[in-house]
């Protein structure tokens, strides 16, 4: 099929960026949204112009690297990343707008690639268990009940790609700063960091920029994991019950 | 014929750093007789990471707390992005939680077997004894891994063993264990113990006085080029399978760490040691950039089969069940389905090639869970492999819960890697590699869910042990500075490559060379290897070289993010080890694991080693681009798995 892309061009990080239009000829519908992309670019080095850059590594739909706004929607019209959204979605003919991730935490870094950095510090600041090596009790010491393990399971699955974030109308990272606190604070492993934990990562959150949450919705209907949307009310009140406790104190 | 196939012999390399006496005591010797660096003095040494996948993530971070400082790389935006995160069933522990017979001795026994006797007994015997310790530590970490009713965790079978000892998170197992990791290195860098670098990867070592003292690293973002010091380097950078361009590798994932230490000194052993998994979706076509894995798991409960007729073309469920092959079952009764990769592969291969493959042109098999679903319920089915189900339907357009999959085989693990001793020591003094990046435990073909173990294994406990002691060893290293004339040097080598890529201003694209090379590896140093074969892709790979130097063309500059420079810079490196690989099969005139020489196989079309000429491992020293290298054998000792035609029949 033949197509019409319209792709966000920014030098570097300071430099204005616009829309740029392109066309693309011989795509096939088996082909990832990611290989038309490289059909583009092989096009455009041999004509002599710069390339397209966008996030990719694993096109498997794990790592969480790619990351483009596709007709508006973050990863595109499928519930999936973009790497694993397939040509297969869009007719010949089509006009599609290509940008990058939106947001005040996520400064475009060139072309389609954004600097997620703020994503680690969020889990810098409490989003693991502190047990160094070697210091681990025996595995069955401690039984988790299978639906506290599968919780934790749902919750662990975010690829911190950052489609909350770009599908927010706030540019809030609720959902991924909910996913890591709900993983861990479910678990008894997670239990002795529980309060510091959920204070430190919102605090961090709040620090990158991010946006407030007014509970739209429409992180949980982009997120290619499925985290669901009531993993911001679990956070919501792991923060109230730690913020209780620690005044306590 | 090219002169580089005229490889010298020198001296035998050895692994100085094995202890001896009984096999399961030898860890417990080699850490007690390794030397300490007391706690104080861990904080003025310097060690670098490159790489921030299960080995060098647990490296990182356990380096860390240890009290060392960890001045950490990786390519990708945020070290949580390394391609373990895509490794899907399991990792294998000798716990024996199910008293299914496992033992430490059993795991140990089957690795070896598995890996057709071309592993170092000492390291893998250690690494079983380790794995029990991983899922102690990954579980207080926090690892979901999947639990029963009870409580307690559940486990499944893989490939090339009859007990369950695969500990698994649904078919994210290495996401889920990369991100144990990952957290604990966060922890660490928000102490300020590991300086992280994400967005940088390492161009060159730097060697200073035969030790190993740093590395010249670009930045991503700013193509600035740059030099980082230390006592002492690890590299954690994964295998080298994209030199194959169509692979279950990650996009980026690359050998130039890799291989620029081997062109600094540090011998690299068994490159023709290449895994191709056998269940991979088939691929669609010339666009494809990639090949994804459907998980081993899926072998427990899925079906392997083909029609019985050559050119059927039916579709799989209009053909009855006795016109059917379910060729695994039928020539390796004992296990089924569940034979190892190189065997499953190599079979997968036999059948298509006879004709009877199916789907667009006959390259693949069916994977069929219809006897599953009827067996255990869709439900269940779903719960086990619900998300693998669902990328192979978004992948294909097809939905394996109604037809079965198709499958066939695709390049997806490198055993082959930098040649280490048992301390995981290059021979490069003070440069380490762990993980995939080196040659050590998996022999010639690597069991399922054993590469999660091997990373964490050398990450979490190995060489936080053994670094120890070198370090120990050297404790007062002279101070080296962007200024020494060596740094000068390395640095200046850097960058007139990359101008040169730059300059050449040619007419064709990195990518349009890496595919040529890709495809070239694929038909002569694939699934099966001839003299012949080999010898006319060394013929080739100096001629794709040359036209590379001359028609490469790289847009933009070096000093700007600049992905069509990262990819050219990486098919420079490629070039080269295609070589060695095809030089590495060409002299192994034996099949052993996934290394299969079509001149060496059994009546019944089995591997044939032939251990009295090639009982080693291969480890070969650089002499020049193009110039024939220099082999040194290690070789193996097998005092307690005695070496044997393996049979899973």
């Amino acid at each position: 099929m033949k197509l019409t892309l319209r792709v966000w061009r920014q030098r570097n990080a300071d430099a204005p960026g616009a829309m740029s239009t392109y066309d693309v000829d011989g795509i096939s519908s088996d082909m990832s949204f990611l290989e038309m992309l490289d059909v583009l670019n092989e096009q455009l080095i041999l004509s002599g112009e710069d390339p397209v850059a966008f996030d990719h590594d694993c096109r498997e739909g794990i790592c969480g690297a790619c990351s483009l706004v596709i007709n508006g929607d973050a990863h595109g019209p499928e519930r999936t990343t973009t790497c694993q959204l397939h040509m297969r979605s869009f007719r010949d003919g089509d006009t599609i707008d290509i940008e990058p991730w939106r947001a005040a935490a996520f400064p475009v870094i060139k072309d389609l690639v954004v600097d997620r950095s703020a994503f680690d510090r969020i889990i810098q600041a409490g989003g693991y268990v502190t047990a160094p090596t070697g210091s681990a009790p025996e595995a069955h010491a401690t039984p988790v009940p299978k639906a506290d393990a599968d919780f934790a399971f749902e919750h662990a699955e975010c690829i911190g790609c950052g489609a909350c974030v770009a599908a927010c109308p706030n540019g809030a990272a609720m959902l991924f700063t909910s996913a890591k606190v709900n993983h861990l604070n479910v678990l008894p492993q997670g239990a002795p960091e529980r309060e510091t934990r959920v204070l430190d990562m919102v605090a961090q959150m709040d620090a990158e920029g991010f946006g407030g949450c007014t509970l739209t919705g429409e992180c949980a209907t982009a997120c290619p994991k499925g985290i669901p949307l009531v993993s911001i009310t679990g956070m919501n009140k792991e923060w109230l019950r730690a913020a209780r406790r620690v005044a306590k104190r | 014929m090219t002169d580089y196939v005229h490889y010298t012999t020198g001296e035998p390399v050895l692994d100085t750093k094995a202890p001896s006496g009984p096999i399961h005591e030898r860890w417990d010797k080699r850490r007690f007789e390794a030397r300490l660096v007391n706690p104080a003095n861990r904080r003025k040494h310097t060690v670098i990471v490159v790489g921030t996948g299960l080995a060098g993530g647990s490296a990182g971070a356990t380096l860390a707390e240890q009290g060392y400082h960890v001045v950490q790389f990786c390519y990708q935006d945020s070290p949580r992005r390394a391609h373990s995160i895509a490794a899907q069933g399991g990792i294998n522990a000798a716990k024996n939680y199910r008293n299914d017979g496992d033992s430490i001795h059993r795991l140990f026994y089957d690795t070896v077997k598995g890996g057709d006797f071309r592993a170092r007994e000492s390291n893998v015997h250690r690494l079983a004894q380790i794995s029990v310790e991983i899922i102690d530590q990954c579980v207080a970490q926090g690892v979901p891994f999947a639990r029963e009713y009870g409580g307690l965790l559940d486990t499944r079978s893989f490939g090339g063993v009859q007990v369950s000892r695969t500990f698994y998170a649904r078919g994210q197992t290495g996401q889920q264990l990369l991100l144990g990791a990952y957290q604990a290195l966060s922890r660490q860098i928000a102490a300020g113990n590991v300086e992280m670098h994400p967005r940088t990867e390492m161009l060159d070592l730097v060697v200073v006085d035969g030790r190993a003292r740093g590395i010249v690293a670009r930045d991503l973002v700013t193509g600035r080029i740059d030099t980082y010091f230390a006592d002492a380097v690890v590299l954690a950078s994964g295998g080298y399978g994209n030199v194959f361009y169509l692979s279950t590798n990650a996009m980026n994932s690359n050998a130039t760490a890799v291989w620029r230490a081997h062109r600094r000194g540090a011998y690299f052993a068994n490159p023709c040691f290449t895994q191709i998994h056998p269940t991979c979706i088939p691929r669609t076509g010339d666009h494809q950039s990639k090949l994804t894995l459907m998980s081993e798991s899926l072998r427990n409960d899925g079906r392997i089969w083909v029609p019985k007729a050559h050119g059927d073309t039916r579709a799989p469920n209009r053909i009855p069940e006795d016109e059917r092959d379910y060729y695994l079952e039928r020539i390796y009764p004992s296990f089924g389905n569940l034979v190892p990769r190189d065997i499953a592969s190599r079979a997968a291969k036999n059948v298509c090639d006879e004709g009877r493959g199916v789907g667009p042109g006959g390259q693949g098999v069916y994977l069929d869970f219809a006897d599953a679903i009827g067996r255990m319920g869709r439900q269940a089915v779903e719960a086990k492999y619900g998300n693998l189900f669902d990328m192979y339907q978004r992948i294909t357009d097809e939905d394996p819960y109604e037809v079965p999959m198709r499958i066939y085989p695709a390049v997806h693990y490198t055993m082959g890697g930098l040649w280490v001793d048992y301390d995981l020591q290059t021979t490069v003094p003070g440069l380490f590699a762990i993980g995939e990046a080196n040659f050590s435990d998996h022999g010639a073909n690597r069991l399922g869910a054993s590469a999660l173990m091997q990373g964490l294994a050398d990450g979490y406990f190995v060489l936080p042990a053994t670094i120890n002691d070198y370090l120990a060893r050297n404790p007062h290293q002279e101070p080296v500075t962007a200024e020494h004339p060596v740094v000068q040097e390395v640095l200046a080598e850097t960058g007139d490559r990359v101008n040169l890529l730059l300059s050449v201003g040619g007419d064709r694209t990195p990518d349009s060379f890496h595919r040529e090379l890709g495809e070239l590896m694929w038909e002569f140093c694939g699934m099966a290897r001839t003299d012949a074969g080999l010898r006319k892709a060394l013929e080739r790979i100096p001629q794709i070289r040359e036209e590379f130097w001359r028609r490469i063309k790289v847009p933009g500059t070096g000093e700007e993010f600049n992905q069509s420079l990262e990819k050219a810079n990486r098919i420079v490196d490629y070039l080269e080890l295609a070589e060695l690989m095809c030089l590495d099969a060409l002299h192994r005139a034996e099949s052993c694991g996934g290394h299969f020489r079509e001149e060496s196989q059994t009546p019944d079309g089995e591997a044939a080693r032939r251990d009295d000429e090639f009982g080693y491992a291969a480890a070969w020293e650089f002499t020049g681009t193009g110039t024939a290298p220099t082999l040194h054998r290690e070789d193996l000792v097998f005092e307690y798995v005695h070496p044997t035609q393996r049979s899973y029949a």
